[in-house]
């Protein structure tokens, strides 16, 4: 539980700001002006609240949220056992690859979960030989069988 | 269909980083890429359509906004009742992702994963018991992966 951003006292502007943006942006010539304008606010304002809440890493980001195998891309799930001793080598090297879009440590004997994006479905199997080769440890790989759900909404 | 051409792809990769914070986002995006405005912004609809895009707006850090509590829920269920159930559990509203996914047995045997978040670890745990309420007798062995660190958070990059 450590190493994690502590929660951020949010202003109720931010909050409705945040709950404003999360889909449905305008494709329209000033696009924050029109969401600034439900919200009562000057354009200006937004343009800072979001700047001010990129920068305290409040949002990890803002813009078009892609699906990489629309795209003829893969997204694959993976998860190894990691020796503990050996934790902070095997996070360097896994993270090092640029596939390695997400990692995160899980309490689990699967200790280790990271997502895999590659452009072409051939790069994740590549990624995984490059993995296994350099940590000498196994990769499990959970590929999507099915979607039933995916919303990353969450009310600020 | 959903292909995408040389522009869709410049686009994409000027995007990738988050949409420019200014009035005219658009305009500028069409000035890096040496487009008209009006092109962006059809390109970019049209990525929307197809699904290229899933939405455009913000992604909040969980963290920062109180869910500081992240539960990987995991259920080894019938291969034959899964998608009803799957389709179930996807209707919960504390689940933000479902998917079905492979066994690898012995070590792995669940093949239904629903992220769960919550404000602390209890309400995880309450949100994975009510899950399981939904799954009923369906369920023969199940789990709760915290997740106790972002090791790294950067999402795809296609390469300009």
């Amino acid at each position: 539980m450590t190493e994690r951003q502590a929660p951020v006292a949010l202003s109720d502007l931010d909050r409705r700001i945040i709950n404003a943006l999360q889909g449905g942006f305008p494709l329209s010539d000033r696009p924050y002006a029109e969401v600034a304008e439900t919200l009562g606010i000057s354009e200006t304002a937004l343009l800072t609240r979001l700047r001010s809440m990129l920068d305290k890493r409040v949002l990890t980001r803002f813009g078009p949220m892609f699906q990489v195998e629309r795209m003829g891309g893969r997204f694959v799930l993976a998860a190894m056992a990691v020796p503990e001793d050996r934790f902070e080598v095997v996070n360097t090297q896994v993270n090092a690859l640029p596939e390695v879009a997400h990692n995160y440590r899980r309490e689990h004997a699967f200790n280790m979960w990271f997502v895999l994006a590659t452009e072409t479905p051939g790069g994740i199997d590549a990624a995984v030989a490059r993995i296994e080769a350099e940590t000498g440890l196994p990769v499990y790989p959970f590929p999507k069988l099915k979607e039933y759900f995916v919303e990353m909404k969450l009310k600020a | 269909m959903d292909g995408i051409d040389s522009r869709d792809r410049a686009l994409i990769v000027a995007t990738q980083g988050g949409l420019p914070l200014v009035s005219q986002p658009y305009h500028l995006l069409g000035e890096m890429l040496d487009m008209p405005p009006a092109e962006v912004q059809a390109r970019l609809a049209r990525l929307l359509d197809c699904g290229v895009i899933r939405r455009i707006g913000a992604v909040p850090n969980h963290y920062a906004l109180g869910y500081v509590a992240n539960g990987m829920t995991v259920w080894d269920v019938d291969d034959d009742r899964i998608d009803a159930l799957g389709e179930a559990v996807g209707q919960m509203p504390c689940v933000t992702h479902c998917y079905q996914r492979p066994r690898h047995l012995p070590d792995w045997p669940y093949n239904l994963f629903a992220m769960v978040h919550g404000h602390d670890r209890d309400e995880v745990l309450a949100q994975a018991a009510h899950i399981a309420e939904v799954l009923g007798d369906a369920v023969r062995a199940r789990d709760v992966l915290f997740s106790s660190k972002i090791l790294k958070k950067t999402g795809l990059r296609l390469v300009g």
